[in-house]
């Protein structure tokens, strides 16, 4: 077997393992897919929340997505300690004015960027929530400041249908 | 060995053997030569097959009842201890057995760790092992979620979410998981699912491990290799069916003890509050099982990294063969290691007590401090011992320090060199 010369024979081999690994393929993917969110699932996307009862200073906890969202109106003194942090103070730098639109309303996921606990309201070293499974401080932005959180509380995509309503997703 | 020409003694026997060797499989496991000084530490691997089919037994039980949808967990599971026949004792046999199993594990393999069993030429058998405790823990964790209470849900959450850890696909491969955007329905039918079948993969597993255990057989106190069979070893029935016997009645007791008096002291209280996606329990904790690698995981302040350190903890384990660059099995002989073997029971018993506790302050430094020693243990002082340390000369075989007449090996092999000359 000094001479090496490709042969019909390993031409066959490769071609018969290539379009086996292609069947292999083909009927494994659907088998992974089936785990990822189904359409039904899919299908809740959005969730339309009625804000008009809320005094400042309240934060609301509405589920959307099966997820908890913070809906909080804040106060003159929290949009002005918010603003007032430096960004370079910060782990994720984010402005509170990308956050908040509107200052007055903060809408984020209720859920720590660490590992998917529900922070605790007005609690903590910045006064804004508190994760209390492994101890991440975030600000009255939702920005992490202390703890094992890699990133700020996520905003999700929402808006003001009316002056008292808002639409998460 | 006397397997390969066993022959049955009726004829029926002999019939059904050549066309199915059952037979000789039997022969040979009733045969099997064992080393006479095995001590009550070997008699885990017994208790730990019978914890196996313990969990699968009243698994199957508890599964004719349970219903595996969010809406009606809990509530089956409170049917199971309510209504159904006897149902209360086998929820809690199934519940305190998965804590007696891994109590049973770790025993088991911390006299590995003792007396070097995971060395050449065992390492397969150790590996085989890392990989069952694995399965374990994929088991226990996903049983824990079944019952649908607030622990099972935020244990859920935040274990899955170690995976968002991953860069670029972590979120990708949580939302597959859970099969949603948060835990829900979909992740506990598929939890359900791979509860059920992962006892049957460690079954399977636990027969590659004792096949692989029968092909150098036993290690023992002493740790030197033995001839088989020969004055050092008995067979394995009944000599070590009876002591295994025995040791499994000592260790039911215990179990009995768990199950009929205080049923609900290892789980938490939590768990019986119906999951909350909206309110995380003020302090989440795992199973006491788990608390060292969860005080690994909080001990390290970056999420990836936590992450990282934990999957190590366990993983480093596998490569255990290769960090302990001692050719000496048994700490007996190993006047060093023996003591660093204890600074790591310690260590390990540290991180799980600091796991169960708040992630703050003192506790959240002893949590570094342990994890720190923990590495250093395996990646530093056990290579670096293999070579510094001086150890005790090692008996000529099991007998040779009792038959020749002195507590003192030396002696006793200088004693044998002697007739031998």
């Amino acid at each position: 077997m000094a001479e090496k010369k490709t042969k019909r024979r390993d031409f066959l081999f490769t071609a018969t393992y290539a379009v086996g690994a292609v069947g292999v393929g083909a009927v494994v993917w659907p088998m992974i897919d089936q785990m990822n969110p189904d359409a039904s699932v899919k299908a809740l996307a959005s969730t339309e929340v009625d804000v008009s009862s809320m005094d400042p200073g309240k934060t609301i906890t509405v589920l959307w997505r099966g997820k908890p969202v913070f809906i909080r109106r804040r106060t003159q003194e929290e949009i002005a300690e918010a603003k007032s942090v430096k960004m370079d103070e910060l782990k994720d730098p984010e402005k509170d004015e990308e956050r908040a639109k509107n200052p007055e309303w903060l809408v984020m996921l209720g859920v720590c960027t660490h590992l998917g606990c529900v922070p605790l309201d007005q609690k903590g070293d910045y006064n804004g929530w508190f994760c209390p499974c492994h101890g991440s401080h975030y600000d009255i932005s939702g920005r992490i400041r202390k703890g094992p959180a890699p990133t700020n509380m996520e905003v999700p995509k929402y808006e003001f249908v009316n002056a008292n309503t808002i639409k998460i997703g | 060995m006397s397997d390969h020409n066993y022959t049955p003694e009726t004829k029926i026997g002999k019939w059904f053997n050549d066309r199915l060797p059952l037979l000789t499989l039997a022969n040979h496991l009733t045969d099997y030569p064992t080393p006479k000084n095995l001590n009550y530490w070997w008699t885990f691997g017994g208790i730990l097959t019978f914890c196996l089919i313990t969990q699968i037994v009243t698994g199957l039980t508890l599964a004719m009842h349970y219903i595996a949808h969010a809406d009606m967990a809990f509530e089956s599971v409170e049917h199971i201890m309510r209504d159904v026949n006897y149902g209360w004792l086998i929820r809690y046999i199934h519940a305190n057995g998965a804590s007696m199993f891994f109590l049973a594990v770790y025993i088991h393999i911390f006299r590995s760790l003792f007396y070097g069993s995971y060395k050449s030429p065992r390492e397969i058998i150790w590996i085989i092992g890392i990989i069952i405790y694995l399965l374990m823990m994929a088991a226990a964790f996903m049983g824990y979620v079944l019952p649908w209470g607030q622990m099972s849900f935020w244990g859920a959450t935040v274990i899955t979410n170690l995976f968002s850890a991953i860069p670029l696909v972590g979120e990708g491969i949580v939302t597959w998981l859970w099969g949603g955007y948060s835990v829900d329905n979909p992740t506990l039918t598929r939890f359900f699912t791979l509860h059920y079948l992962i006892p049957f993969l460690i079954l399977g597993l636990v027969v590659l491990h004792i096949w692989a255990l029968h092909v150098p057989g036993n290690n023992n106190p002493v740790g030197i290799d033995i001839k088989k069979p020969s004055k050092d070893t008995v067979p394995f029935h009944p000599y070590i069916v009876i002591k295994d016997g025995f040791a499994l009645l000592m260790f039911m007791i215990v179990f009995a003890f768990f199950v009929f008096y205080t049923p609900n002291i290892l789980g938490h209280a939590d768990n019986y509050i119906e999951a909350d996606p909206l309110v995380t329990p003020a302090h989440i904790v795992p199973e006491w099982y788990l608390l060292p690698f969860y005080a690994i995981l909080r001990s390290v302040p970056d999420k990836l990294l936590g992450v990282v350190a934990m999957l190590s903890a366990i993983l480093i384990l596998a490569a255990l063969p290769w960090l302990d660059t001692s050719k000496i099995r048994s700490a007996v002989f190993r006047p060093l290691y023996r003591q660093f073997y204890w600074i790591l029971v310690a260590d390990v018993l540290i991180l799980g007590y600091v796991g169960a506790m708040p992630a703050e302050g003192l506790y959240l430094l002893i949590a570094r401090v342990a994890t720190a020693y923990y590495f250093l243990h395996f990646l530093v002082i056990l290579p670096f011992l293999g070579f510094r340390e001086k150890t005790i000369p090692l008996p000529l075989s099991i007998t040779d320090p009792v038959l020749g007449g002195s507590p003192n090996f030396a002696t006793a092999k200088n004693k044998e060199e002697s007739v031998i000359k």
